[in-house]
């Protein structure tokens, strides 16, 4: 199982802070959210990066969640 | 001067070490080549015909006359691009940018292009070009933009995260909310509470190179581009998308780059120089002068912000609550969520609320300027915690500390900080000889506080091992700011050779495999990384052969300070020359490549210490002397770890005092060039001290985090709070000019 917290934006849509849920990948996590909550998916995904157990991934569609994690969905950060 | 945590920091040779940049005497010679440089057989030049409204609509373009000036190759228009319906809307922002279509959106804005055989040509072909617009009401700042009835920029943009989503159209292009805790508990709980309000200006990262692009279009659908940017793999997929064309197209190649800052990682000139050299049958060299740099490329934004804060008379902060505004120029993409992340990143706050707007204005689109966005936010909070830090008579540096950051804190943004290094800056500057001298009379001391990500992303290298032993290092990373020497550093301390014996390169888009742009602090970090994996194979194929020359067991085998050993010491150690000379026979030529999208910034942290004075008859400020610590993880060269410290004070020096894009009602720009845009220049500033904290990032090889932005976050404030603290005159808005201090004192005076 791994815990997914919301932002406040997410929230907005949720209603909950957090969820539990069984996830072995970021994508398989994103479309379980959207299949429970319709149109998340594409708030999670479009310009934004994954932060899991702290480390932020962009692009981070295609990455294994390890069990026991605590997975972020942040803006994604670019820099000068 | 050089802190370091970690007293077990392996003994490295090179690493650390601060040898002369591998392209130095080529730059200090001129003989190195900048974007503008580049001279092709039968290139021809090219001007852009610019927008001289903030908003117009485009009733026509008639090119005939000018396609009968002398010289004249080349003329293009938006019609000659593809049209951006099926684009993504941040491509078609991006096409659109770069050449107007049925309405220009800022004073600078591209109508058409010419190439001619010469550049005087171009310029009066391009004067030539009839252009009827239809004037539009424009809307220069976030307030404007904001407010009902405002002209509106984009009749299809709709604002982003909110919900429910609004149903007609305005200049907010989306929000950024984050929130935790109970701000009415927290502000409950407080002792002390103010309000501010601040605003910031648009602000040029005012490098010194203006953007160059030549373009050598071919018949066979394919294109030689050479750019000066921050990233010439980004430069080629963003030109290609705008034209339509498949990226693998354009081979781009890189020039020097006389200075970036975040501002050369988007396109302006380089589709231009494609499409016109495709038309014209022949390279085309295009080049911008100063005002066209002003006008027409990216700033970073102008701000408003709103901030209510909390705190404790023992120091904690309570509450926050902040509002921001930020202009995004014409197309949406302003810096205000990571503004947003980075406001309270330094502190362990527990309620707070942070929202943050990005508003079209008719400006140009901002781009990105180091640690983009991160400034603004920091110039309010850092504002703010000085003058709570005032109310509750509490030291600086202690109230910094005593809500401080550190490993297993949540940031603001979501994610639990792993090992940082905020708290030793602010111990370093609590000890430096700076903190602990007194400030002198007439003088005010400023501090304050800046954090940024650092990123990693993908980079990709190739070491080769020549015939004699030296080694060449080839990535795809534009060097901005010394980071030849760095991958050099690297692999000499790898191989265990002396870095003369490095030789770093770097290559275009059909030799080296993508890489990300040179910006996000990653360069040392990720390429860095690259370089570190590709030597360690090699080192790998080294033993092998040796193992294979002494038939014996790879495992028999060590890498000792640049030399193949056998554990039993039973054979002559072979050297790198050694088993280069004899590559051939144990297995062909010693190379070796690593690709990887590099995870693990360790993020940044810096604290700055100024003391200043003030003129209290003309409103001048000069800074008297300045410091700043900042955690680099490691420091790899520790001369441009230095130098980017300097740097970036120095840009926030400009930032704070001077610097600001100023517009005349009609939406033009008053002041496009350096003597009336005014960067600070050697004269103006005393020596910057540095003090390189390092706190290795666990997840580098050699504990690098980034050095390249956090340094510009934090001088703002710091130079408003010393301001304030020598006139008590609390200045809300930058730049802290002598015309608007000599107000505020004035203003005082009359109180």
């Amino acid at each position: 199982m791994i815990t997914v917290k919301f932002s406040a934006t997410a929230k907005a849509v949720t209603g909950e802070d957090e969820i539990t849920v069984e996830a072995p990948t970021v994508r398989r996590l994103v479309r379980l959210l959207d299949e429970r909550w319709p149109g998340l998916g594409d708030q999670l995904t479009e310009g934004m990066a994954v932060a899991i157990n702290g480390e932020i991934i962009p692009d981070a569609l295609y990455e294994d969640i390890p069990d026991g994690a605590e997975v972020h969905f942040i803006p994604a950060i670019g820099g000068g | 001067m050089t802190m370091t945590e970690d007293p077990t920091t392996p003994g490295y040779k090179w690493v650390g070490t601060r040898p002369i940049r591998p392209d130095g005497l080529d730059k200090v010679t001129g003989k190195a080549r900048f974007g503008a440089d580049l001279i092709l057989p039968n290139m021809v030049e090219a001007a852009v015909l610019r927008s001289r409204h903030a908003h117009a609509r485009i009733l026509s373009i008639d090119t005939a006359a000018a396609l009968e000036m002398p010289g004249v190759q080349a003329i293009i228009t938006g019609d000659d691009f593809p049209p951006t319906d099926d684009m993504a809307p941040g491509d078609a922002h991006q096409a659109v940018k770069v050449m107007a279509r049925d309405k220009v959106l800022f004073e600078g804005h591209p109508v058409a292009a010419v190439a001619a055989t010469s550049r005087a040509e171009a310029q009066a072909a391009a004067k030539a070009i009839v252009v009827t617009y239809e004037q539009l009401p424009h809307v220069l700042t976030v307030d404007e933009a904001m407010a009902d009835g405002a002209p509106i920029l984009h009749d299809d943009l709709i604002t982003a995260n909110v919900d429910p989503a609004p149903e007609t159209a305005s200049n907010i292009a989306s929000r950024a909310f984050f929130e935790r805790g109970d701000l009415d508990e927290g502000f409950a709980a407080a002792d002390a509470i103010l309000e501010r309000s601040y605003t910031t200006k648009p602000v040029h990262q005012g490098y010194i190179e203006p953007h160059a692009a030549v373009a050598d279009s071919g018949q066979n659908g394919r294109a030689n581009l050479w750019v000066s940017s921050q990233g010439h793999f980004d430069m080629r997929t963003m030109t290609a998308k705008v034209l339509g064309m498949s990226a693998s197209k354009i081979k781009a190649t890189p020039a020097e780059i006389g200075g970036g800052f975040g501002g050369k990682t988007t396109i302006y000139l380089e589709p231009l120089a494609v499409l016109l050299s495709r038309k014209a049958n022949r390279p085309v060299r295009v080049v911008m002068d100063r005002d066209e740099v002003f006008m027409a490329t990216g700033p970073t934004s102008g701000s408003s912000m709103k901030i209510k804060m909390g705190i404790k008379n023992d120091g904690t902060i309570t509450a926050c609550d902040l509002w921001m505004a930020f202009e995004a120029g014409a197309f949406p993409g302003s810096p205000v969520g990571a503004a947003s992340m980075t406001a309270l990143a330094c502190y362990d706050v527990d309620n707070f609320r942070i929202e943050g707007f990005d508003v079209v204005v008719n400006k140009p689109k901002v781009a990105a300027y180091r640690a983009p966005g991160a400034p603004i936010s920091a110039f309010a909070v850092e504002s703010m915690i000085d003058e709570l830090a005032r109310a509750i008579d509490m030291d600086p540096i202690e109230l910094r500390l005593a809500n401080a950051a550190k490993e297993g804190v949540q940031a603001p943004y979501g994610p639990v900080f792993p090992r940082i290094g905020f708290i030793e800056t602010l111990e370093a500057i609590r000890d430096s000889d700076h903190y602990r001298s007194p400030v002198p009379e007439g003088q005010g001391r400023g501090l304050a506080s800046g954090f940024w990500f650092n990123i990693g992303g993908n980079s990709v290298a190739t070491v080769n091992v020549h015939a004699d032993g030296n080694v060449s290092v080839i990535t795809g990373s534009p060097d901005i700011g010394g980071s030849r020497s760095s991958m050099a550093l690297f692999a000499a301390e790898e191989f265990g050779i002396d870095v003369e014996r490095v030789q770093p390169h770097i290559a275009d888009t059909d030799t080296i495999g993508d890489t990300d742009v040179t910006g996000g602090s990653r360069v040392t970090l990720a390429t860095g990384k690259v370089v570190v994996e590709a030597c360690r194979k090699i080192v790998t194929d080294l033993c092998r052969r040796a193992a294979k020359t002494w038939d014996c067991e790879i495992e028999d085998v060590e890498w000792v300070q640049g030399h193949a050993q056998h554990v039993s010491g039973t054979e002559s150690p072979l050297s790198l020359a050694d088993l280069a000379a004899n590559a051939g026979r144990t297995g062909g030529p010693i190379s070796a490549t690593h690709a990887e999208n590099v995870r693990g910034a360790g993020a940044g942290f810096s604290t700055q210490l100024v003391d200043l004075a003030v003129d209290e008859e003309t409103g001048q400020t000069s800074i008297v002397r300045y410091t700043t610590a900042q955690d680099a993880g490691k420091a790899i060269h520790p001369s441009y770890v230095e130098g980017q410290m300097q740097g970036g004070v120095v840009q926030g020096i400009g930032w704070a005092l001077n610097e600001e894009y100023i517009h005349r009602a009609d939406g033009t720009l008053d002041n496009p060039s350096f003597l009336d845009y005014r960067i600070p220049v050697a004269s103006d500033l005393p020596m910057i001290d540095t003090i390189v904290v390092e706190v290795p990032n666990p997840n580098h090889p050699y504990g690098v985090r980034g050095v390249g932005e956090v340094g510009i976050v934090p001088p703002m404030a710091a130079i408003a709070n010393a301001i304030d603290r020598a006139t008590d005159c609390r200045m809300e808005h930058l730049p802290m000019s002598p015309v608007a201090l000599l107000e505020a004192i004035n203003e005082r005076n009359a109180d």
